[in-house]
This record gives structure tokens, sequence and C-alpha cells, in this order.
């Protein structure tokens, strides 16, 4: 008789929810790609890193290009790319991800290349292979995830950190007479010729995420046009390092770090406006 | 106004709780539970039945933790599909 009693409201209260329940297979809107592997992020809580794989892997799914897309990831913070995108990867020497993404596009052009770098990969040791991968305007997309720290060694000063920023190696924040000034490396790549489309996004907040995806796709798509080198800089945080919470690292982001890297579209195709 | 009924569903062994899904709530149903997951961290919990599915907290999401669902109320009905239309046909709808 107890058993009854327990057992009967359970089934009743089991159809209602599944009445009333929205969770079917046609409702969603919105899941993880499967171009996304099921493995966990190695990542911090709170990290852009995660975001930005996620977008890669929407652009790719969306255009069905998985058989035709080869990636290759950096030494960084997301040196582990490989692990987490379902497509072929490859792995480069620091810095070298660019010329790496260079050899493979030119002996596989009709492949979709693109290289995913963080600043001290691409802005610091990488600088010489990117502005020359850009002068030579390589048909590549090369995505530079800049968080204005070096994450993975453990949060010291890289050439995009802020003035006045504290990081292991400026403890009392970056003094521009002795450490020098930021590197806005998209202006640079910007005023080279061999680049066709160059862009700042972030991925902050969900409208930034849209903006950036969209950058994303647009970059991949114009790499069928043979016209040079797409960039793609996605403005990030770093929780761990900047020493916040993932939420107060948003807010900081937007406070400081927009005004110096503006966002938008630094060069866009003339022809292509639609 | 076509009532717009959302649901999510957390994926709370990938969830790491940075409330970046809170903060971008736009009807304030998300809020950190009060247990952890194997991994330790403290996941993220609807706690509010008002989702409408606007994706704002899957968009955010580093983990891709979460899947959306939208049901919208009164969604038109396909009553039938015209095939094999020629220029001298002509076609009335009754309503």
């Amino acid at each position: 008789m107890n058993e009854k009693q327990m057992t009967a409201p359970d089934s009743h209260y089991e159809q209602m929810i599944a009445e009333e329940s929205v969770c079917t297979t046609e409702n969603i809107v919105y899941e993880k790609p499967h171009t996304l592997t099921d493995t966990p992020f190695h990542y911090c809580p709170g990290c852009g890193h995660g975001v930005a794989h996620r977008l890669i892997a929407e652009v790719i799914e969306e255009m069905d290009i998985q058989e035709e897309t080869i990636g290759v990831a950096p030494v960084g913070c997301s040196v582990f790319a490989y692990n987490y995108l379902n497509i072929d990867m490859s792995e480069a020497a620091h810095g070298r991800a660019s010329a790496v993404a260079t050899g493979i596009k030119r002996v596989l052009p009709e492949k979709y290349v693109f290289s995913y770098q963080g600043d001290g990969d691409l802005a610091a040791i990488g600088t010489a292979e990117t502005i020359h991968t850009c002068n030579r305007g390589e048909n590549i997309l090369i995505i530079f995830i800049n968080n204005g720290i070096y994450g993975m060694t453990g949060g010291q000063m890289a050439p995009t950190t802020l003035p006045n920023m504290k990081s292991t190696t400026s403890p009392f924040g970056r003094d521009t007479n002795s450490m020098g000034y930021p590197l806005k490396i998209t202006e640079l790549i910007a005023a080279l010729p061999g680049t066709y489309y160059v862009t700042r996004q972030s991925v902050h907040k969900p409208l930034n995420v849209r903006k950036a995806k969209k950058a994303i796709l647009n970059g991949f798509q114009y790499q069928k046009l043979n016209r040079g080198t797409c960039f793609v800089e996605i403005v990030s945080n770093c929780p761990s390092n900047w020493k916040m919470t993932p939420v107060e690292s948003n807010k900081w982001l937007e406070d400081n770090m927009l005004p110096f890297y503006q966002l938008g579209d630094i060069k866009v195709p003339k022809e292509e406006i639609k | 106004m076509a009532k717009v009924k959302g649901d999510i569903i957390i994926d709370i062994e990938k969830c790491k709780g940075c409330e970046l899904c809170v903060e971008a709530c736009s009807q304030d149903s998300l809020t950190t539970s009060k247990k952890v997951n194997s991994k330790g961290y403290l996941y993220i919990v609807k706690i509010e039945d008002n989702c409408t599915g606007c994706t704002n907290c899957a968009l955010v999401c580093p983990e891709g933790a979460i899947t959306v669902y939208r049901k919208t109320a009164n969604r038109k009905e396909q009553i039938a599909k015209i095939t094999n239309v020629t220029k001298d046909m002509t076609i009335t709808v009754n309503e």
C-alpha cells in the first residue's frame, strides 16, 4: 500500500512533464555543433577561447566543409585546439602557425586552411611569419585571439598588454617609457596590400558573438576568391591572469580593452559589399 | 501576441559555473546551484519558468553546454503543397 502511494504521484508528474515539455528535437533552436567534439575544454571558466572554438565549428558545419578544412593549432593556451575540433588539424612550432598554413595551402590549394593563434604566438614570437604571410597574400584565414596577456605561462606582459596594465613582469603597470606601447598588429596588417579582409571583433556579449561568427564566415568564404589573406582578430578575456571573475573580466574588457582595440571592420573588400 | 515558450537544458558536467549566462539572460531565470558537479564547480541551474528561448545564454557559454528549445503556440500550418504550376493556371484560396 505504501509503495503504491509512493509511486502513483510520481508517474502522474512524469506524464504532466512529458506533455508540457518543449524539449523535443524539432524545437531545438541552438545546440552545440557536432564539429566540436565532446571533449571538455581545458580552458579556465569564462575563457573566450571556448566561444571562438564553437564559432569556428559552427561556421564549418554551416558551410558543410568538414572534410575540406585544415586547421593549424598554435602554441599557447589553445595548443590543444586539435582535440576539440573534429577536422584535420596540424600543430606548428611556436609562432609559425601561419607559415605552416602557407605550406599546407600551397600543396592543397582547393582546401580551406586556417590558423588559430593567440597574442603571444602571433604578435610576439611570430611577428615576422605573420607579416610576411600577409605580405605574400596567402589565401588563408588567420584567427587571432587577443587577450592582452600571456595566459599559458602565467600572466606575463604581452606585446598587446595595455599601458598601465599590471602583469607578473610589469607589477607596477606597463610603463610605456621603458616597455614600449601596445602593438596594434591588426592595423599594421591592414596596411599591407596582400590582405583582403581585416576585422576586429569580440565575444563578450551575445550581439558581439553573432558579429564574430559573421566575420569568421566571411573569412572562410573569401578564401575561394583567391584574393589574399583574411585576418580576424577576436578581443577576448583572461579571467585567471587578470585576477578577476569572468563577469568582472568582461566588464573590464568593455571598459578598458575596447576603447583601445576598437571593434569593427578595418579593411573590407570593396566589390563584395552588398 | 503569440505566446513563445522556451526551455534550456544545461549539461551540468560540462558547466564550469562562470556565470556568463546568468549575466546574459534577459529573463533572470538562471542562478548558481548550491551543489557541485564531479569537477567541483558550482554549476548553473534554471529556476524560473519564463524562458523565451532567445539563445543568449547558449551564445556566450564558453563550454557549449547549453541546448535551447523554443516553441511558438500559433504556428501557421501548411495546408497543401502546390506543385506543377504553369502560367495559365489560376489559384484561389478561400479563407
